[in-house]
């Protein structure tokens, strides 16, 4: 199921428009344009409860937004309205297939705890994109080394730190060569010494040229590794730019006050 | 593709039912079950054996596959049930659920004698079926058995086992979908093995519930190890011999069933989240 013959890359990672999200009759997000170019980091910051995880969340339709648009790579994903009101995607094998290419890394790690770090990372490898278990397996090998985890490749997730956890998680995510990575406040629910290992590693993804888009409560990380910073606030982009303009001269008062803050 | 299963909390309580090891019999006990034996083999009447050990050996038999074949449908329907209840649609998670509630809540007895005498005797009356093919099977009392014990197991293991479905944590299954996995393969590769390590602990229980329950097969004519002591009580007018035997056969069963599943633990369970 690979990408084969369609062009492998349009300029635009990642382009949506409008959307929307209702959680019955509170409207979360309310209208959210963005684009990520090729190679964009884009970090997504703002107060709790503003929408920033919902948001992301709609990009590969864990969460089904009341309206909108997406278009990963070039290919805009099918929708039709389903029976909540909300809209889903029309084809399963389409979303399967964007979403083989578009991994995320969450707040929670979530590796499967059945599985060994090895496991965790040839799975959708071998058993979603269709590479052979032998490749998959050499790189894993390199994915887990290059994020500092070589020598626990064959540990179980819950013996490993969070911090450990994460970077498997983002070795797992960089196993199915990602057009572009999304990550839920990766570092949220580490304890504060442990942060910096995994903000390594993600930087690192960064200057390689990888397209991330990044919920983040790391203000210092998105301001020196984003090349554009989305301020939301209540369910819109309150403010939009490079992170030396948002940093250094907030416009919006409500970004400044937030910014305040830390 | 929609969410797969309603919002879960991740608490790990079954993680702490594994923990806890049923009881072996340990050195004294054996030391008293030795004694036991001891005197048994010298002040009590044993010359029976010798007449009767093939048809104890067929009852044995007969006792033990089906114990397994029950155990083994039982929980490929319990999975069934589990999953049915915790993600299906209504029209799939209500009958599941009428079914576990119904079976759970009436004797295995009775299940028993209504499939065996009223579902039997329908089948009986039902000319289509008294020339089938199948006849010479369903004319027997061991289908109605294997239908009953299965039927048993399945209920109280498939309530098991949706709560060990909605047990798993829901990133667990997100980050899965994430990946662009298909339903079935989510089921199977993440969702089944979590929640079947979750059930784990309590299979050792209800397996050993099951094998105290095959006897109830006797009254519906099928010859079971304690059916055929029963036999031997009549033949011989012994009390307590025939009974003491085959006590001691199922204690040994019911340890044999321990040892293996504490053998399929610490190969399958050794990894508890966090």
């Amino acid at each position: 199921m690979s990408s084969g013959h369609v062009a492998l890359t349009s300029p635009e990672a990642l382009h949506v428009t409008g959307i929307r999200k209702s959680f019955g009759a509170l409207e979360v997000l309310k209208g959210i344009d963005l684009t990520a170019m090729q190679g964009d980091v884009i970090a997504i910051i703002g107060g709790s409860g503003s929408g920033k995880s919902t948001f992301l969340r709609c990009l590969n339709f864990l969460e089904h937004p009341s309206a909108g648009t997406v278009r990963i790579n070039g290919e805009e994903i099918a929708l039709a309205r389903d029976g909540h009101g909300n809209l889903a995607p029309s084809s399963g094998a389409q979303l399967r297939r964007i979403r083989s290419r578009l991994a995320m890394v969450f707040q929670g790690f979530n590796l499967w705890t059945h599985m060994t770090l090895l496991e965790n990372v040839i799975e959708a490898p071998v058993r979603v994109l269709g590479l052979e278990r032998k490749d998959a397996v050499w790189q894993a090998e390199a994915l887990l080394d290059r994020v500092g985890l070589g020598h626990k490749i064959h540990e179980y997730p819950s013996f490993l730190s969070g911090g450990q956890q994460q970077r498997a998680a983002i070795a797992r995510a960089l196993a199915v060569d990602p057009h572009a990575m999304l990550f839920d406040e990766p570092t949220s629910a580490l304890d504060p010494e442990l942060v910096g290992e995994v903000l390594k590693v993600i930087r690192g993804l960064a200057e390689e040229g990888r397209t991330l888009v990044l919920v983040t409560h790391e203000m210092g990380f998105a301001r020196d590794v984003a090349n554009q910073v989305v301020f939301l606030h209540n369910g819109r982009i309150e403010e939009q730019g490079p992170p030396a303009e948002l940093f250094g001269r907030p416009k919006s008062e409500r970004l400044g006050r937030f910014l305040g803050n830390f | 593709m929609s969410q797969l299963a309603k919002p879960v909390i991740d608490a790990d309580v079954t993680e702490v039912q594994a923990q806890v090891r049923p009881p072996a019999l340990g050195r004294w006990g054996w030391l008293v079950l030795a004694a036991f034996a001891v005197y048994a083999a010298a002040s009590m009447r044993w010359d029976w054996l010798a007449s009767y050990y093939p048809k104890l050996l067929w009852g044995l038999w007969t006792t033990l596959w089906l114990l397994v074949v029950t155990t083994a449908l039982g929980l490929v329907l319990a999975i069934g049930l589990g999953i049915a209840q915790a993600a299906g649609p209504r029209w799939l998670a209500l009958p599941a659920r009428v079914f576990c509630t119904v079976i759970r809540g009436t004797p295995l007895l009775l299940q028993l004698w209504l499939l065996y005498y009223g579902l039997g005797a329908l089948f009986a009356a039902n000319p289509e079926i008294r020339q089938s093919a199948l006849w010479p099977v369903l004319r027997q009392a061991w289908p109605y058995a294997v239908l009953a014990l299965t039927m048993s197991y399945a209920a109280y293991e498939g309530e098991v086992m949706r709560g060990a479905f909605l047990g798993i944590a829901k990133g667990q299954l997100e980050a899965a979908q994430s990946f662009g996995m298909t339903r079935w393969h989510i089921f199977r590769r993440i969702w089944l093995p979590q929640a079947f390590r979750r059930a784990l602990p309590t299979l050792v229980g209800e397996t050993i519930l099951q094998l105290k329950a095959t006897p109830l097969v006797a009254t519906i004519t099928v010859m079971d190890i304690y059916s055929v002591a029963a036999q031997v009580r009549q033949a011989t007018y012994l009390t307590y011999e025939p009974l003491i035997l085959i006590s001691v056969v199922y204690v040994l069963i019911a340890l044999l069933i321990q040892r293996a599943f504490a053998a399929f633990t610490k190969t399958h369970q050794t990894r508890s989240p966090r």
